[in-house]
């Protein structure tokens, strides 16, 4: 390995594989934090989902398989370039590195404009809980809290989103510098395990939302 | 050494093909009736997915030790806040303190 450039070893570590293994085991510990941030979501679906299961195979039936699955296949994707983007700044290749992390924003863009065209037809077809909540009996009401889970889940899984692109714009920027390279990449490395971990949710979420009301 | 460890492309190409077949998988699963079994295959196909996003897309499998404690203390964590809580559900109306769960819809 070669030597450190001042700019990229911080003065409290000794090198820089002491470095990276920091920050990558502070991220890790922040995921943990997220993982019990989202299980309570999912402790309080599997309540609420085994107190009136026909109620959630009814709201889940009202889901967009296509669009859901079709958003799987964009995430899985952009988790493929992240990782990409990765191996770039691990192999000195810059270029690549930048056409990655456009691939994975872009990615993450059309999960989020996917998102939205699904809410707004939750929204025309009466789904969002609330006053105008409307679902065909028997049903009726029983479906809001399936649709309350469904829109604080995916709700808060696309503020991830949302705050995944952001960064990883900021990451873009410091990547076209050329600040990242087989030396130092910790902040491209970081971003991808936030965003691997935002496409693990979606992994157990698309399931247990779109697919328990198809047979 | 191992916070270098580069995966090769051919790897990562493998996992994203192995996560699609398990998309496609599971969502042909859903139309079929298994009954409980549905929910068994799903969540057991999830697992599966996200271990192999962990272990390979996250680098776990070439991490030092470090690591792999933090996600298994954050598994036993997430474990207990459903056991705990689950236990609090389940449990209820066992000595006639209370409503039993689940509460009248279900049947």
């Amino acid at each position: 390995m070669s030597h450190a450039e001042p700019s990229a070893l911080a003065h409290q570590f000794d090198s820089l594989e002491q470095q990276k293994e920091s920050s990558t085991l502070g991220m890790w510990f922040f995921l943990a934090q997220e993982m019990l941030f989202f299980g309570g979501l999912f402790v309080t679906y599997l309540l609420f989902r085994w107190r009136d299961p026909t109620a959630f195979a009814a709201g889940s039936h009202e889901l967009d398989i296509l669009l859901g699955g079709f958003n799987t296949v964009v995430l899985i994707g952009s988790s493929l370039t992240m990782a990409m983007a990765v191996h770039s700044a691990q192999t000195d290749k810059q270029r690549q590195l930048v056409g990655y992390l456009v691939a994975t924003g872009a990615l993450g863009l059309v999960f989020l404009v996917v998102k939205y065209f699904e809410y707004s037809a939750k929204w025309h077809h009466h789904l969002v809980p609330g006053a105008a909540f409307h679902f065909a009996e028997p049903i009726g009401g029983r479906a809001e809290l399936f649709f309350s889970l469904y829109f604080a889940m995916t709700g808060m899984h696309a503020l991830h989103m949302v705050i995944g692109v952001a960064v990883l714009a900021w990451i873009l920027a410091r990547a076209r510098t050329g600040e990242f390279g087989a030396r130092y990449y910790n902040p491209v490395e970081c971003f991808g395990l936030y965003w691997h971990f935002v496409d693990i949710v979606w992994i157990f979420l698309f399931p247990l939302l779109y697919l328990i009301g198809r047979h | 050494m191992s916070g270098h460890h580069v995966v090769p492309v051919r790897l990562y190409v493998a996992v994203f093909m192995s996560l699609m077949a398990f998309t496609t998988i599971t969502v042909a699963v859903a139309y079929l009736d298994l009954g409980a079994l549905n929910n068994v295959v799903m969540l057991g196909i999830a697992v599966t997915k996200a271990t192999l996003v962990i272990l390979y897309f996250m680098h776990v499998r070439y991490a030092t030790r470090m690591i792999p404690v933090v996600l298994v203390a954050a598994v036993l964590w997430l474990l207990i806040l459903f056991g705990f809580i689950m236990s609090d559900y389940v449990t209820r109306g066992w000595l006639g303190a209370g409503a039993p769960w689940p509460a009248p819809w279900s049947h």
